[in-house]
C-alpha cells in the first residue's frame, strides 16, 4: 500500500467518491496553490469500499465549500493543527453557487455575455436540481 | 424595489389587485391621467416588437408620463458591445422605470441586478413575457367575471408557444380549472408542463379541435407555423384543422371566449372578427390598462 505522511497544518479532505477527486481539485482551483497538494485514489475504506482522499498542506481559507458541498456534501473536511483534527466542517447542498458550474442554455444571456457571474439556486434539495439565475434552466 | 420578470411575480393576491386596479382604469380613464406627471418610461428593446413597445407606450402615456428609448439593438449602444448591466445603470439616470425586450432568455433578470429602477421583461426570447400572460388574465376576468371554474381550451402549437406555457402556470393557481390542449402530436406542451406544472390537474390532450369546441368556456388559439411540421404531408393534414372558422364556431358555447396573443395569420378567419365571442382585438386594449396598472404598482403609486 502507497504511504503518505500526516500533514501538519492544513486541510483534509476524506471520504471522497472513488474517482471524483480529479474533479475537486479541478473545482477547488487547487492547481494554482503553491503549497504541498497530495491526491490519493481509490485508498480502501471500510464505510465505502473504495475512497479518495486530497491533503492540503497550508492555510484552508482558500476552500469554497460552497464548491464541495455541491460535488458531493458527504466529503468530511477535516482541518488539522499541529498533526491533529481541531475542527470537522459540516458540507450540506448550497443554496447557491457562483461560478462552480456554467449555464450551458444557448438562449441564455450568460451565452453572450461572458463577464457576468455564472449564478445556479437550488430548487428542488431532492432531486438535486439547480436552475440558472437568469434562464433557469436546469443544469444537467 | 419590485419588478416583473414572471408572471409568477405576482401572488394571487397581488395578481388580483392588479387586475382590479386594470379594471377600475378602464372605467375611469381620467382619473389616471396624471399619475404618472413628470414620470418616464424607457423602453429598450433589443429585438423589435412593434406591438408590445407601442403598448407600453402607450400605457405611460395616457398616465401623464413620457418615454424615452431604442427599438432594436442596432440602434443602441449594445452595437457597440455595451453589456446589458452597464446599460441599465446608465438608463436609470434618465427613466423612472423601464420595460425590456431581449433575444437572450435572462437577460431582463441581469438588469434587476444593476438596476436603480423597476424593470419590467417585455419578453426574454422563449423565456418569459409576463405582462402577456397578465393580460390574457384581466381579459377572461373582464369577460367571465372569475378565473377559476372554467375550461379552457389551448389550440395551436402548445410546444414552442411560451404564452401558453406562462398561462397554464398562471391559471393552476385557481380552483377548478380544466385544460383542454388541442395540438398536432409533434407539438403538445413539453413534458416539464405536464408533469411538473399539470401533475394532479384536470386535462387532456387531444388533436381534434371540433371534437372538445362544445365544451370549452375559454379558446385560446395560437399560430401554428409551417416550419414547425416534420414533414409537409402532415401539415396539409393537420393545417384545417387548426383554423377557426364562423362555421366551425357553431360548435362552440354562446358565451365562449375566443382569445389570440397575436399576431394571427389564418388560424382564425376574419369571418370570425365581427362574432361577439372574438376577443383579441378587445385584448389588445386590454393590454394597454394592464400595464398602466403593473407601471403604477411598481412606481408605487397605485
Amino acid at each position: 500500500m502507497l504511504n503518505i505522511s500526516g500533514i501538519k497544518n492544513g486541510v483534509v479532505l476524506d471520504h471522497i467518491r472513488a474517482g471524483k477527486s480529479m474533479e475537486i481539485y479541478k473545482y477547488l482551483g487547487l492547481d494554482k496553490l503553491d503549497c504541498q497538494v497530495a491526491i490519493i485514489k481509490n485508498a480502501p475504506s471500510q464505510k465505502m469500499g473504495r475512497k479518495d482522499i486530497i491533503k492540503i498542506e497550508g492555510e484552508g481559507d482558500f476552500l469554497n465549500l460552497d464548491a464541495l458541498g455541491y460535488i458531493d456534501h458527504r466529503i468530511t473536511v477535516n482541518i488539522i493543527k499541529d498533526s491533529i483534527i481541531v475542527e470537522k466542517k459540516p458540507l450540506s447542498l448550497p443554496q447557491k453557487i457562483t461560478d462552480v458550474i456554467h449555464c450551458k442554455n444557448p438562449r441564455c444571456i450568460t451565452s453572450i455575455e461572458q463577464e457576468l457571474p455564472h449564478v445556479f439556486v437550488l430548487t428542488d434539495p431532492e432531486q438535486k436540481v439547480y436552475r440558472c439565475i437568469y434562464c433557469e434552466a436546469k443544469h444537467r | 424595489m419590485r419588478h416583473l420578470l414572471n408572471p409568477l411575480d405576482f401572488s394571487v393576491q397581488e395578481t388580483e389587485q392588479l387586475l382590479n386596479l386594470a379594471s377600475d382604469i378602464e372605467k375611469n380613464p381620467s382619473k389616471y391621467a396624471h399619475k404618472c406627471d413628470g414620470k418616464r418610461l424607457a423602453t429598450l428593446f433589443y429585438e423589435p416588437s412593434t406591438r408590445t413597445r407601442l403598448s407600453f407606450e402607450a400605457a405611460m402615456m395616457n398616465l401623464g408620463g413620457t418615454v424615452l428609448g431604442f427599438s432594436s439593438a442596432d440602434s443602441s449602444s449594445a452595437s457597440k458591445g455595451e453589456s446589458v448591466a452597464d446599460t441599465i445603470r446608465v438608463i436609470s439616470c434618465y427613466a423612472n422605470i423601464c420595460a425590456m425586450r431581449h433575444p437572450k432568455e435572462g437577460a431582463p433578470k441581469v438588469a434587476t441586478l444593476y438596476s436603480g429602477i423597476p424593470v419590467i421583461n417585455a419578453g426574454d426570447g422563449g423565456h418569459q413575457h409576463p405582462t402577456q400572460t397578465l393580460t390574457d388574465l384581466y381579459t377572461i376576468q373582464s369577460q367571465k367575471g372569475r378565473l377559476d371554474n372554467i375550461t379552457i381550451g389551448l389550440c395551436g402549437d402548445l410546444k414552442f408557444g411560451r404564452t401558453v406555457h406562462s398561462l397554464i402556470e398562471s391559471l393552476v393557481r385557481y380552483k377548478n380549472v380544466r385544460f383542454v390542449l388541442i395540438s398536432p402530436p409533434e407539438l403538445r406542451v413539453p413534458s416539464y408542463i405536464r408533469d411538473e406544472v399539470l401533475k394532479g390537474f384536470e386535462y387532456e390532450e387531444v388533436t381534434n379541435l371540433d371534437d372538445v369546441l362544445p365544451k370549452l368556456d375559454i379558446l385560446y388559439m395560437t399560430r401554428v407555423q409551417k416550419e414547425r411540421f416534420f414533414n409537409e404531408e402532415e401539415y396539409i393534414r393537420m393545417k384545417d384543422c387548426y383554423v377557426l372558422n364562423k362555421d366551425k364556431l357553431t360548435l362552440a358555447k354562446e358565451d365562449m371566449l375566443i382569445l389570440h396573443p397575436l399576431p394571427r395569420v389564418n388560424e382564425i378567419s376574419v369571418d370570425v372578427d365581427s362574432d361577439p365571442r372574438a376577443v383579441y382585438f378587445k385584448q389588445v386594449q386590454n393590454g394597454v390598462y394592464v400595464r398602466m396598472a403593473l407601471i403604477l404598482t411598481l412606481l408605487g403609486l397605485a
